[in-house]
């Protein structure tokens, strides 16, 4: 792989925390420029009004994993078009950090509002998993699903995403351990089964919507701009056509 | 009014705004870049045949939102939900002046709701009572995110948030519109959460709280306080265009809000001029939940009737013709109103 490569493969771990998809999925690596140990990457978003809590984590993350890299020497990012854009890349040059970024608007750091995302991540993961099992067997009772454990669920990427949720939070990867548990890995109730399996469904439905309607804005803001590094094969004019789901 | 298939249906566009965004407006960047954001939604998710220019977007005038909404558009009545952005444009971005005169030259058609900001404190009471007597307020919208000297957003629990909500229950101002936005001080929580809607729905169960675009995009954190509080309503502001670019996560949005919010607190609108309400309003007369979603129940005529325009006209006491009235559902006050399993409710309600 050459620097280029290694360096996009290593923006994919930079996830946007309400979406829960990697940034260069999203398209919103605009750019990335490398010349010799330097790097220099653009990030963009589906608007200018993006929440700048988010956008920094992302611009930060995605400075941190390019310095992390054994070859890089010189790291910019920048971000554009957003309405805070010289703030966050001013603070992103000076290493400035959370709060030295933000100033009097920043009071602690963003490790809460980043847990508070990875959770929704996790019980939007569980929802897909057990929606697909009883899809899969109708004669299962709903209220069963709180005795389903891991190994009941089938190897596929729906399991494996949800058991990569599950390391991020430290939740038990264990064969046997319960499929429906809470963010401190507690199951539940039988009684309390179907509605606990009915806002982790709200919570997938509102994530899985946010992330197709920021993806189609971000293709009505950079209409001829394919993102870096993967021209999306499906890129098109979205301001004139339906966009089946 | 519109009439489809021998039913008709009483429309109120509970969201809508008359907007001055040209250059001349924009105070800085980010004047533009609001609108910019505004037509971006608006390219997005409307069909076609519904694009305005870029021009045409930036202001439309008073003749040409009669026309969008009462000659064209079906609408027998309409509510201004104004944002202020004094940040970003000179005169405000919503034109309290023409939009009021608007509203009271036709005073059958036409609301005008105002907004206020916690954070002028006394002297923006003092201007809040001003302003509930020269609009004859019934409602404010409030934009949580809007940008004002250092701060770029506060909460409704906010201390001087409350002096404010008890001044509107002196007031008689009784529907708070709430618009969340993606700043809010400080910067380390989600300027999205609505968990201060559930504080001040709690505190102040006389006034009515609509979360409009129904907390999108935290649809599920707007679902699980409503069905908790009894005066929290969704407003479908945004919500409405994903019926054309995206009718399974409409179905899936309405089946959400159906279920956790119930059929009489949910309120359609345009989101004028974001959308226009014709072909709105036409999409979702004839729109249904799809078969591949079988987790939701059909939306009904009923339903649909009391969304567009019923639910909204009871709040704002807006006369409706008899024959087209409406009863309110068997739904409790709290708890998932569309639930079909009681036990399951009950303990909800008591969890």
């Amino acid at each position: 792989m050459n620097r280029h490569d290694e360096a996009y493969a290593a923006l994919g771990a930079v996830v946007d925390p309400e979406l829960d998809e990697p940034i260069t999925d999203l398209g919103f690596v605009r750019s990335l420029v490398t010349t010799g140990g330097d790097v220099e990457v653009h990030l963009r978003l589906p608007t200018s009004f993006c929440a700048p809590n988010f956008a920094y984590l992302m611009a930060s993350d995605a400075k941190d994993v390019l310095t992390n890299l054994h070859w890089t020497e010189e790291v910019v990012v920048e971000l554009d078009d957003h309405h805070d854009s010289d703030i966050i890349n001013a603070g992103l040059a000076a290493a400035a950090g959370y709060r030295g970024t933000f100033g009097h608007e920043a009071e602690d750091d963003l490790d809460d509002l980043r847990l508070t995302f990875r959770r929704k991540a996790h019980t939007a993961a569980m929802e897909r998993c057990l929606t697909q099992l009883l899809r899969s067997d109708r004669a299962l009772p709903e209220a069963s699903l709180g005795e389903v454990r891991l190994h009941d669920l089938p190897d596929n990427e729906t399991t494996r995403a949800l058991l990569r949720r599950r390391s991020t939070l430290g939740l038990s990867l264990g064969p046997d351990a319960l499929v429906m548990v809470d963010h401190h890995g507690h199951g539940y109730p039988p009684d309390d089964v179907p509605m606990t399996l009915r806002r982790a469904r709200s919570t997938r439905i509102s994530i899985d919507g946010n992330a197709h309607f920021c993806r189609g804005l971000l293709r009505t803001r950079y209409p001829a701009e394919p993102s870096a590094a993967l021209p999306d094969p499906a890129f098109v004019q979205l301001a004139t056509l339906t966009i089946p789901d | 009014m519109y009439e489809k298939d021998g039913e008709k249906y009483f429309i109120v566009d509970a969201h809508i705004a008359l907007w001055d965004a040209r250059p001349e407006n924009q105070r800085n960047i980010h004047g533009r870049q609001f609108i910019d954001c505004f037509y971006d939604y608006h390219r997005n998710l409307s069909p076609e045949s519904e694009v305005w220019s870029y021009e045409e977007y930036l202001y439309q005038g008073g003749d040409r939102l009669m026309k969008d909404l009462f000659t064209d558009g079906y609408v027998d009545h309409a509510i201004f939900q104004p944002a202020f952005l004094g940040e970003f444009y000179y005169r405000g971005f919503g034109q309290t002046d023409e939009a009021s005169a608007l509203a009271a030259a036709h005073p059958d058609k036409l609301t005008y709701n105002h907004h206020f900001d916690p954070r002028n404190g006394e002297a923006g009471l003092d201007q809040l009572r001003a302003d509930a007597e020269r609009f004859g307020l019934k409602g404010v919208k409030l934009y949580t995110a809007e940008w004002h000297g250092e701060s770029r957003g506060y909460k409704l629990d906010d201390p001087w948030a409350h002096r404010y909500l008890e001044a509107c229950q002196e007031l008689g101002i009784r529907n708070i519109h709430v618009h969340k936005g993606p700043t809010i001080r400080p910067l380390d929580r989600d300027a999205f959460d609505v968990a201060d809607i559930d504080h001040v729905a709690s505190d102040y169960t006389d006034l009515n709280f609509i979360v409009e675009h129904c907390g999108l995009p935290r649809l599920e954190d707007f679902c699980w306080i409503a069905t908790q509080e009894p005066n929290v309503h969704a407003g479908l502001a945004v919500a409405m265009p994903f019926i054309h670019t995206r009718p399974k996560y409409f179905a899936q949005i309405m089946g959400e809000l159906l279920y956790w919010v119930g059929e009489d607190r949910i309120q359609f609108s345009s989101d004028y001029a974001l959308w226009t309400p014709r072909w709105l309003v036409e999409a979702f007369v004839d729109f249904q939940i799809p078969d591949d979603l079988d987790d939701y129940p059909a939306i009904t005529t009923e339903q649909k009737k009391k969304i567009l325009g019923l639910n909204t006209a009871k709040m704002y006491d807006i006369a409706v013709p008899a024959e087209l009235r409406l009863p309110a559902a068997d739904e409790p006050a709290v708890g998932p109103r569309g639930a079909d399993n009681v036990t399951a409710a009950d303990h909800l309600v008591g969890a």
